[in-house]
């Protein structure tokens, strides 16, 4: 099998806007790659589209083999599909180690050893610390790894980060990198490339340092894909970004 | 499971303390004070394990305590079953009841106020059926034959009833308990405190509320069929009305919502001050309604996490200690209670 997701001819609407049109991408198993594109591009929409929380209007999203357009979250994460959510969504009432146990039972039907799990997960990414806080003391950095934390902890094959960086400042930033990076890398007891990740990113130098692939959404439609160096020197990028024209005049002005 | 074990030793301590308490008592004033307050207290764990626990706040909960009652009489009186079988039925039908309407409500979404109005008009309805149909003897009710043996669940002193409901009263809490250390536990709060990451995550959340409310009724359903063997009489204003619903989640929530014993200390509480309000201001009809009110408005005010709140240290605050009483403060409190619903 060579693509762990394909998502094809992928389109929904909100009444009148059209937030994802006709967008085909495939991920192969063990990547890591990125999903960028200026803000209302549809981004989020298009995770919510291949996690189940959004039916499409028209086309089909494949993952593992099986076909799992409109199937419900929970069966996606079962299936080893788990995303994300860009505004954090903790359980706020509840300890950083509960939270994270909600996302480790689901392979571990026990109490103590999902608490067990729990706690590796948070070393992993660094919230060891801070295991026994309610969820909702922690800082924005720390939602953002708890996100990350909960979401690993289900063993996910295929990881879809939605904007674990935003919110943070350099050095949070300069922090959380390894971290992602070493999802997908080998680490002590997993084996290598045993994590997928797509990510949807702003930070720039997140991107160009972490993805080996990226995507571009803009207005709904995917409009270039390749490396990064390749997409930051695309001329429809930089005009999505920056306007109509502006790629001609950068490159005068580099001339 | 060390946590299991400390809230399996409290539930065994309370039900020892309980037992002891009674076994001294003699005087029937109190006798019957510790019966209603443990009833009131399986009301208010029951309403708990799917409002606390949940999140989904009900407002017909006397649904299934109305199913729990008929059950209970219809099966003794109409079918001549045994009372102890019948107490079996009418746990199961109330189950039943909870599972259906659980089904129908959480399939189309429905969350916050809207689930507490459906349920509300899910009580209702049954009301006016019970009117309507003949089986359950219309307006005018049924009553279960006096008839003092242990085989009829009749007991000739306080003490019998008192030793059932408490059974059913650590049951409940045993319920509790095994909620808030087990994997199905962990997904009905993750669903409580966000739908969206739970399911994200892996849990589904209708089945968990499912959960939930079928075995919130079944406890239901036990008060209903308690409450036809003490008082021998049943009609659909009791059994459907919303006195019951509103006893249930109010001490609930004065007690404390989504903890062990909240709901205990809520029944108690409210069977003490209405029981002193009724004393102090019985000659001047009504007052005692008056004071009862005011006094629950102060508690949901000041008290947003319920007399549980006040007492426990094992659930951190929200907000630092100190700054929880200024004005600026409670209003973020009671909305972040409030977004759980």
């Amino acid at each position: 099998m060579a693509e762990l997701l394909r998502i094809e001819h992928l389109s929904r609407a909100f009444g009148g806007l059209r937030a994802v049109q006709d967008v085909s991408l495939a991920v192969r198993p063990g990547t890591l790659t990125a999903l960028i594109g200026p803000n209302g591009a549809g981004k989020t929409t298009l995770f919510a589209l291949m996690s189940g929380f959004l039916k499409p209007d028209a086309g089909r999203v494949v993952f593992a083999g099986a076909d799992i357009t409109g199937r419900a979250p929970q069966l996606n994460a079962r299936a080893g599909l788990t995303r994300t959510f860009q505004i954090v969504q903790p359980f706020a009432a509840q300890t950083v180690r509960e939270n994270i146990a909600v996302g480790a039972h689901l392979h571990e039907p026990r109490r103590a050893a999902a608490l067990a799990a729990a706690e590796r997960v948070a070393e992993r990414v660094g919230l060891a610390a801070q295991l026994d806080k309610p969820a909702g003391d922690l800082t924005v950095a720390g939602r953002k790894r708890l996100e990350l934390a909960r979401a690993l902890a289900t063993r996910p094959k295929l990881l879809l980060l939605d904007e674990v960086l935003a919110g943070l400042n350099p050095q949070e930033v300069a922090e959380m990198i390894p971290v992602v990076r070493s999802l997908v890398a080998p680490g002590p007891g997993t084996a290598a490339g045993s994590t997928t990740v797509l990510m949807i990113e702003h930070v720039m130098q997140a991107v160009m340092n972490l993805a080996e692939h990226v995507w571009v959404l803009a207005q709904g439609q995917l409009i270039a894909e390749g490396t990064p160096q390749a997409i930051t020197n695309d001329a429809r990028v930089i005009e999505a970004y920056l306007g109509h024209g502006t790629a001609t005049r950068l490159r005068g002005v580099a001339a | 499971m060390n946590n299991m074990k400390r809230d399996v030793f409290q539930i065994a301590a309370f039900t020892a303390a309980v037992m002891a308490l009674t076994a001294m008592l003699s005087s029937s004033v109190w006798l019957t004070f510790i019966m209603l307050a443990l009833y009131g207290a399986l009301l208010a764990q029951a309403w708990n394990i799917l409002g606390g626990y949940g999140g989904q706040f009900s407002f017909g909960h006397a649904l299934f305590f109305g199913v729990g009652a008929y059950a209970q009489v219809i099966a003794q009186v109409t079918h001549g079953i045994n009372a102890w079988v019948a107490l079996a039925l009418s746990i199961a039908a109330a189950a039943l009841v909870g599972l259906g309407t659980g089904a129908l409500t959480f399939r189309y979404g429905l969350k916050g106020s809207y689930f507490a109005l459906v349920t509300l008009a899910f009580a209702e309805v049954f009301r006016i059926g019970a009117v309507s149909v003949g089986f359950t003897g219309g307006g005018v009710g049924m009553m279960l034959p006096l008839s003092e043996s242990v085989a009829n669940l009749q007991f000739g002193s306080r003490k019998g009833y008192i030793a059932l409901m408490l059974a059913f009263v650590a049951a409940a809490a045993l319920v509790t308990a095994w909620l808030r250390h087990s994997r199905f536990g962990a997904g009905l709060m993750a669903v409580r405190d966000n739908e969206d990451a739970a399911s994200a995550v892996g849990v589904d959340p209708q089945r968990a509320k499912r959960g939930a409310i079928t075995l919130s009724a079944a406890f239901m359903g036990a008060a209903g069929a308690f409450y036809v063997q003490v008082f021998q009489y049943i009609d659909p204003a009791i059994a459907f009305g919303p006195h019951v619903s509103v006893e249930a989640l109010v001490a609930a929530i004065v007690g404390g919502m989504g903890t062990l014993w909240g709901p205990v200390l809520g029944a108690v509480a409210l069977h003490t001050l209405a029981d002193l309000t009724r004393n102090l201001f019985g000659q001047l009809p009504g007052l005692n309604m008056v004071i009862y009110g005011g006094v629950l408005v102060l508690i949901v005010m000041f008290m947003p996490r319920g007399l549980a709140g006040l007492l426990t240290t094992m659930q951190p605050a929200r907000t630092p200690p100190g700054r929880a009483s200024s004005p600026s403060d409670a209003a973020p409190a009671r909305g972040a209670e409030s977004d759980r619903g």
